[in-house]
């Protein structure tokens, strides 16, 4: 069987040591395979964002291993890890997380600079992806004159311009209300279903996870609940 | 890459303009100061080359006592040194090293042609002094052989006195009264504009030396001489032949000190022109000291604008930006701050040197060498002070930068 997209064995993350010791993840291990839509839930505090940065490769586990498609993250350096988010994966935030003095286009054609793609081609994958986020004809405005869910839909757009393995989404619709939030979900469903990207998401909301294919809970640190680890012991 | 870089940086300086415009001022101030300064201490050497230029080489001053810079004291322990008589003009002009000699007399006088009057200097001197001076006649004609040998009351005016008197009409054969001589003037000097410390070198007469003499001061006296030398000659031997000379005509024993001062003119120019170099060395080290402040002015609103951007650094760096691709996004917009500060300053400096010259009538000697050392110099500021800012930006923790509100 081919090596799961990503991979958790006994992932720990520690800050601090000694008194002020905090042990934010306390022995995870956990698969996620390709094409699969998660939803992470749990308290605040429960470890969840800390799994997320790791999984971004924002963060390394300070104990245990992370594999992505099988290659260990906590062995490879600032830059290498750099490299793989610009090439493999996309994020989307709760605030949204625009340049705010950038025109919807240039915030989508951001990632594709880091690639290193000439300046026609990178307009060009922009406004494909602002097409599939429904914002066509929205590519010069500024996030201030866009509504929050139009904002979310650009930070998707950039998350996807790069055409990523994985995108993942920390509480994308934390800052939205109800309507906007469904709307959100059902893009990040399309994306999943028609373009096979896998999405991992942080949300404490059961109607939002409900849009999941799988949802994960932690507590404390720990794994408490995951349907793939019960029917997999 | 490199092009997105440059044109992010650009865009982050235009968003802040005011504010972009004030960090550079340190540093376009340092660049104009230092540019303006050595272009008019150059303009200046140039100046004092080419007056002494224009005084021929192998031109020998003779003075009476000894040779000081800046103004003839007298006195001293030996009381008035002696003076030199038209003799010694004669005896100085059948030496082998020498073409001619030109005897001077100054006298301040008063000098009035109709209604208008005006303060100057009267040359008492010999037509060889236009040879010497390497200074032409304008309009009318010089002295001739017999006007000075008879002391003739005839002059010939500079360009200021010709304008104070007659504006622009032709004075020639017109008569003006200096002091209560009445004179003849016989032509108009060429003008040759203001001298190595900004005298006007127009604003004088020239007269037969036994008229200025006889008839204005006095007495049989010579101030100084002005000697040209062969041009088989070397201005040591001329400077060698006229010492002896005096020393014979006075009769100065062996190991007394002479009591008149022979001085070749090419050894003031390099004296002179010694002076400004140190002078505008000095003048731009003061200078450079702002460029170096501006430089810190630059570094300090760098590490603002990285504090204030922090959130856009984690986005970049959530992205797929490397570390290295941040600390080349701050560092570039630090150079092109400070390159544009440079350009400014250049402009400026330029400036202020064009300006300067007008009023101290000097040639504006721009050079490029300083001008390209100036942007260098700038770029350089940029890279220094912009390297710890961006540094800093470099190295900040992603999930930090993108919690930073």
């Amino acid at each position: 069987m081919a090596e799961p997209l990503i991979r958790f064995r006994d992932v720990a993350r520690v800050y601090g040591t000694g008194e002020a010791e905090v042990r934010a993840l306390a022995g995870v291990s956990l698969t996620i395979e390709r094409g699969e839509f998660v939803a992470i839930m749990g308290a605040s505090g429960s470890g969840k964002s800390t799994a997320m940065n790791i999984i971004g490769c924002l963060d390394r586990p300070t104990a245990g291993e992370y594999l992505f498609q099988g290659v260990p993250v906590q062995g490879l350096d600032a830059d290498q890890r750099a490299l793989l988010r610009r090439h493999t994966l996309g994020f989307v935030f709760q605030g949204f997380n625009l340049l705010a003095r950038s025109t919807a286009l240039e915030n989508v054609e951001l990632p594709l600079i880091y690639k290193g793609l000439p300046r026609a081609q990178r307009v060009a994958l922009a406004r494909s992806a602002l097409n599939k986020v429904g914002l066509s004809g929205r590519e010069n405005s500024d996030p201030s004159q866009l509504s929050g869910g139009q904002q979310q839909r650009v930070a998707i757009a950039r998350a996807l311009a790069g055409n990523p393995r994985v995108i993942l989404a920390d509480e994308p619709t934390g800052n939205l209300d109800s309507r906007r939030s469904h709307e959100i979900l059902k893009l990040l469903q399309a994306l999943n279903r028609d373009e096979g990207i896998t999405i991992v998401m942080v949300t404490h909301e059961e109607d939002i996870a409900a849009y999941a294919g799988r949802r994960i809970v932690f507590a404390d640190g720990q794994l408490v609940d995951d349907p793939v680890k019960e029917a997999r012991p | 890459m490199i092009w997105e870089t440059v044109t992010l940086a650009f865009t982050a300086i235009i968003r802040n303009k005011l504010r972009s415009f004030l960090t550079v001022l340190g540093v376009v101030i340092g660049v104009a100061a230092v540019i303006a300064m050595v272009t008019i201490g150059q303009g200046s050497s140039a100046q004092v080359s080419a007056s002494v230029e224009s005084l021929g080489t192998n031109v020998l001053s003779l003075r009476p006592g000894k040779f000081r810079m800046g103004p003839p004291t007298g006195g001293g322990a030996g009381g008035q040194p002696p003076r030199f008589d038209l003799k010694d003009a004669e005896a100085i002009a059948v030496l082998s090293a020498v073409a001619y000699v030109a005897p001077q007399v100054t006298t301040g006088v008063t000098v009035v042609a109709g209604n208008a009057n005006s303060t100057t200097t009267g040359y008492g001197t010999t037509a060889d002094y236009l040879k010497v001076q390497n200074w032409t006649v304008a309009l009318g004609r010089g002295f001739s052989d017999a006007e000075q040998a008879a002391g003739t009351p005839v002059c010939l005016l500079g360009q200021t006195v010709r304008d104070d008197l007659f504006g622009k009409s032709d004075p020639v054969g017109e008569r003006i009264r200096v002091r209560t001589l009445s004179c003849q003037v016989i032509g108009v000097m060429t003008a040759r504009g203001a001298g190595s410390f900004g005298q006007d070198q127009d604003d004088l007469i020239l007269m037969p030396i036994k008229t200025v003499q006889r008839r204005l001061v006095g007495n049989s006296d010579v101030e100084s001489l002005t000697i040209a030398l062969r041009k088989s000659a070397t201005s040591a031997e001329g400077v060698d032949q006229v010492s002896q000379l005096m020393r014979d005509r006075r009769r100065i024993a062996l190991g007394q000190e002479d009591n008149f001062s022979v001085t070749d003119m090419a050894e003031i120019s390099s004296v002179l022109t010694g002076i400004n170099t140190v002078l505008t060395g000095l003048l731009s080290s003061v200078a450079a000291v702002s460029l170096l402040v501006g430089g810190i002015g630059i570094m300090n609103i760098m590490l603002v604008s990285v504090t204030e951007r922090t959130r856009e650094i984690g986005i970049r760096l959530a992205v797929g930006a490397t570390a290295g691709q941040v600390l080349m996004q701050f560092l570039v917009e630090a150079v092109v701050l400070s390159l544009l500060g440079g350009v400014l300053g250049i402009v400026a400096g330029l400036g202020l040197a064009l300006v300067g010259s007008v009023l101290l009538s000097i040639p504006f000697a721009p050079s490029g060498a300083v001008v390209a050392l100036a942007f260098g110099f700038s770029a350089l500021v940029g890279v220094v002070f912009g390297y710890f800012p961006a540094r800093r930006a470099a190295r900040l923790d992603p999930i930090e930068a993108l919690r930073h509100q």
